[in-house]
């Protein structure tokens, strides 16, 4: 049995350029913008740095191929690096990377950067593009949206849930996103919106309207990990140590199989037990002091609180329109707006979650600071669609706890 | 042993364009339309041309027959899609006939159909005759008014025959009553006067009595006279004329289907015969260049076939949208958006490794667990085996499936928004993410009951190429 990744590995520095459509730059300009502040945050030089990885999921879009744009844009000191892509877990794979070089004595810092650039593509949502000679004779060729609405159609058939319920359900989580991004400096929107307003927007993909959509952004984040003992030796007192990182992706169970039902994430129940057990989580609803779960669209974070075993299956619904997950519930999601409102740079946005995580736990994060002391925090990414995914849980807290 | 039709089936889109839509749109210009501003017309949907209405009419032909007794397949239309790559042969894939069948495509006259029953006749084999079409027309033109589109499926040979077969005549006159040059997209029709006479009753009312003389049938032994002109009035008169009683004479279909050009004689032939009775004599004629007459007599094995085609003719759905008509039909330059910008590029090689599984539907079914799987992998999808290659050929075509879960996306690029799919499990095992086609808004739901067509996915306009594959639509009531 593995020993797990707890507490092996220290975060010194994170940075995140502001999200949102940064007509005024390219990939390079926001990589770099993320880039100075996180290695400012860890007070080192970049010559320090041993190996990167980059996280990109629309490289086409983005950066072109491989590693080497992080490289130029970054003028890294003749180092290796790796480009990672994982649909939406790109940024958290890239994370992954960095945290097992120095976990292994492979690298002593390390840095993981992840970055999107989605908006010149010319039209709102993410491109459309081949998933590959076969799939494209036989898969649908639909929308992000599309895929996920799918998620409501099972959930509320399986529960029975009404469909004006689970529609206002849906709308909490999205005004409850849009508070918490006004308060964000970063976020890509800012602006506020009430029930009626999330309600009566135009249909996307039913019964996804616009406000139970992510916005698309453009964006970057990036952080620089090290062992603890490096940590302490640069003078680091509150240290942030990495919990757990677990990704799981389908392997065809869902999609070709005939046990899976449609209404959940199985690769999230799944990472999230596996790092329950690597973090020494045995009450993820008492213990969790603060989520960021992949907000793609609203009915997703939604079943996600479930996935992750903080509502009880079928119930989370009820979780969201008590509160329970509002900024100050017993376990907020997306304190920093969430894909939602922060956005969604999708190379960049497993490391934006681990970003607001951390300043969290530094008592950093301003207007939009948890009163309580964050102890156990967890992000959560999900990528490709609920038939056929991969998912990341990733838990980040006080090195020692 | 009696040769003759064994058996047969037909295909009427579900959308009926109402023409007065069409007159509505432009009366402004052409007034003179009103006259035929009447009833309706099916219309294929824009993922469907006359290759995969030909597949459907197919299927029906062939439900509850061992498809490996079919010896050869033909396919008539004058706007099959592909000038070079047999049709018939995309066709004979979505059907999953054997690999040693013969196929042809029959084309160039409106009689191609009536002609691949007689030449079937002389090879003595069991063969499946297709017949479709999908003509455009004009805006506002008197074609656009009558033109609808259909198919059908007579499977002709020797045995347990449902009609037997009496005689035929046929006659090669290059009258040019109307044309259409290849690659052109519309026919040029002459004066309906001097084809009424010229034509009709020269050619076709000639060929029909030299038919019944030739065959020494007197005109008051027919019971169904098929004269397939979709021209008010003509079709009496022809009769008349060859001594065939008035109540004989079968309904051309006009003001529920529109004139569906070459497969029009094979569809009044399926559908005659569905309400035919054993023993009665059955009279088709069609008219193109010169004229074929057919002549049948039904047998007592009829009924077996017309119980198994009940549902031969869906309900149709009264659609007014004549502006997604011109589109569906490139006959309207709506902005599709930068999403409808994807390379859909078909790789050849693709295609042909997967022939079976894109064009017929054939998914797996695991020799050592017995679980079924779309498509084949290498591995199966159950991982508690881990022996390579334990799939055997599991068709799922003619399987009903259950929605697991489905959207209704309006992001997403189709041409009939919004675009619904969904996941949907197979009764027996199998299951897929679909496109739904054919659906109307509050019919899609969770446990729903589907049927899967064969459809075109994509297409591919830089390279002018189309890709099919199978998507699934509402089953109506009573289909398994």
């Amino acid at each position: 049995m593995a020993s797990g990744i707890k507490d092996k590995v220290a975060i010194i520095g994170m940075g995140c350029a502001r999200f949102g459509e940064r007509w005024d730059t390219d990939a390079d300009g926001l990589m770099v913008e993320a880039f100075d502040e996180a290695v400012a945050d860890a007070g080192i030089e970049v010559a320090q740095l041993d190996a990167a990885w980059l996280g990109v999921g629309f490289d086409a879009q983005s950066t072109g191929p491989s590693g080497i744009p992080a490289a130029v844009a970054l003028r890294l000191p003749d180092i290796g690096v790796t480009k990672v892509e994982n649909y939406c877990a790109s940024g958290t794979e890239s994370l992954r990377g960095a945290v097992y070089a120095v976990a292994s004595g492979a690298a002593d810092i390390a840095l993981a950067m992840g970055v999107e650039k989605l908006k010149d593509t010319g039209y709102g949502g993410l491109p459309t593009r081949t998933r590959g000679s076969r799939w494209d004779m036989i898969g649908v060729t639909g929308s992000a949206p599309g895929n996920f609405a799918q998620l409501a159609s099972a959930y509320g058939a399986k529960h029975g849930i009404d469909h004006l319920d689970l529609k206002r359900a849906m709308a909490h989580v999205s005004v409850k996103s849009h508070a918490n991004g006004a308060k964000n400096p970063k976020a890509h929107l800012r602006n506020l919106i009430d029930i009626d307003k999330a309600l009566n927007a135009p249909m996307i993909a039913e019964p996804l309207g616009l406000f139970d959509c992510c916005g698309v952004s453009d964006g970057a984040a990036c952080a620089i990990v090290t062992t603890p003992e490096i940590a302490k030796s640069l003078g680091k007192t509150d240290i942030v140590a990495i919990k757990a990182m677990q990704v799981v992706s389908s392997n065809g169970w869902e999609m070709q199989g005939d046990q899976w039902d449609g209404s959940y994430l199985h690769t999230t129940r799944v990472a999230a037990k596996k790092a329950y057990k690597e973090a020494g989580i045995t009450d993820p609803r008492d213990q969790l002091s603060l989520t960021e779960v992949h907000d793609c669209f609203s009915i997703t974070e939604l079943i996600t609180m479930e996935d992750l075993f903080i509502s009880q299956e079928g119930q989370g619904w009820k979780d969201v329109l008590d509160g329970l997950f509002d900024a100050d519930g017993k376990v907020p999601c997306q304190i920093d707006g969430g894909l939602k409102c922060f956005g969604h740079p999708i190379g960049a946005s497993g490391l934006r979650m681990v970003y607001e995580n951390y300043l969290q736990l530094l008592g950093r994060a301003g207007e939009r600071q948890r009163q309580n002391a964050p102890t156990f925090c967890l992000s959560h990414n999900l990528g490709g669609m609920p038939s056929q995914n991969v998912s990341s849980v990733s838990i980040i807290g006080p090195l020692g706890i | 042993m009696d040769v003759g039709i064994l058996s047969y089936g037909c295909y009427v889109p579900r959308r009926r364009l109402q023409r007065d839509a069409i007159y509505q749109a432009n009366k402004w210009y052409a007034p003179g339309l009103g006259g035929l501003a009447k009833g309706e017309k099916a219309i294929s949907n824009w993922d469907e041309d006359p290759v995969t209405m030909a597949v459907e009419a197919g299927r029906y032909c062939l439900d509850g027959i061992d498809r490996s007794l079919v010896d050869s397949i033909s396919l008539a239309s004058t706007t099959l899609p592909f000038a070079d790559r047999s049709n018939a042969g995309i066709v004979k894939e979505a059907l999953n006939l054997s690999d040693q069948v013969m196929s042809a495509d029959q084309t160039g006259s409106l009689r191609a159909a009536t002609g691949s029953l007689m030449q079937s006749l002389r090879m003595g084999s069991n063969a499946l005759c297709l017949a479709a079409d999908r003509r455009k027309s004009k805006v506002a033109s008197v074609e656009e008014m009558n033109y609808g589109d259909a198919s059908a499926a007579v499977l002709m040979g020797s045995g347990e025959v449902i009609a037997k077969y009496l005689g035929g005549y046929s006659k090669t006159i290059d009258f040019v009553d109307h044309y259409r040059e290849t690659g052109a997209d519309f026919d040029y029709a002459w004066e309906a006067r001097f084809v009424r006479d010229e034509g009709y009753q020269k050619i076709l009312g000639a060929a029909i009595s030299s038919a019944l003389d030739r065959l020494q049938i007197s005109g008051d032994s027919i019971a169904h006279a098929l004269i397939s002109v979709p021209v008010r009035g003509v079709p009496q008169k022809l009769a008349a004329v060859a001594g065939i009683a008035a109540g004989a004479v079968a309904d051309t279909h006009m003001a529920t289907v529109g004139d569906t050009g070459v497969s029009h004689p094979m569809l009044m032939l399926a559908l005659t015969l569905q309400n035919a009775k054993p023993g009665e004599k059955v009279l088709l004629a069609s008219f193109g260049q010169g004229a074929d007459v057919l002549v049948f007599e039904t047998t007592e094995h009829l009924n077996t076939v017309n119980q198994r085609q009940a549902e031969l003719m869906q309900p149709g759905l009264p659609d007014s949208n004549y502006s997604r008509y011109l589109f569906h039909r490139g006959l309207l330059d709506i902005d599709k958006g930068m999403r409808a910008e994807l390379d859909e590029k078909q790789p050849g090689t693709s295609l042909a490794r997967d022939r079976k599984t894109v064009l017929g539907l054939i998914g797996g079914k695991c020799n050592e667990t017995g679980v079924v799987q779309f498509p084949k992998t290498a591995l199966p999808v159950n991982t508690t085996s881990r022996t390579v290659g334990t799939f055997e050929d599991y068709p799922l075509a003619d399987r009903c499936a259950r929605v697991i879960s489905f959207t209704a996306d309006r992001l997403a690029y189709s041409p009939d928004p919004p675009s619904y799919y969904g996941m949907i499990d197979f009764e027996g095992g199998g299951r897929m993410v679909a496109e739904f086609a054919d659906i109307e808004e509050g019919e899609a739901e969770v446990g729903r009951k589907m049927r899967m067509v064969f459809r075109i996915k994509a297409f591919d306009e830089l390279r002018g190429f189309r890709k099919y594959f199978w998507k699934a639509i509402p089953a109506q009531r009573g289909q398994s």
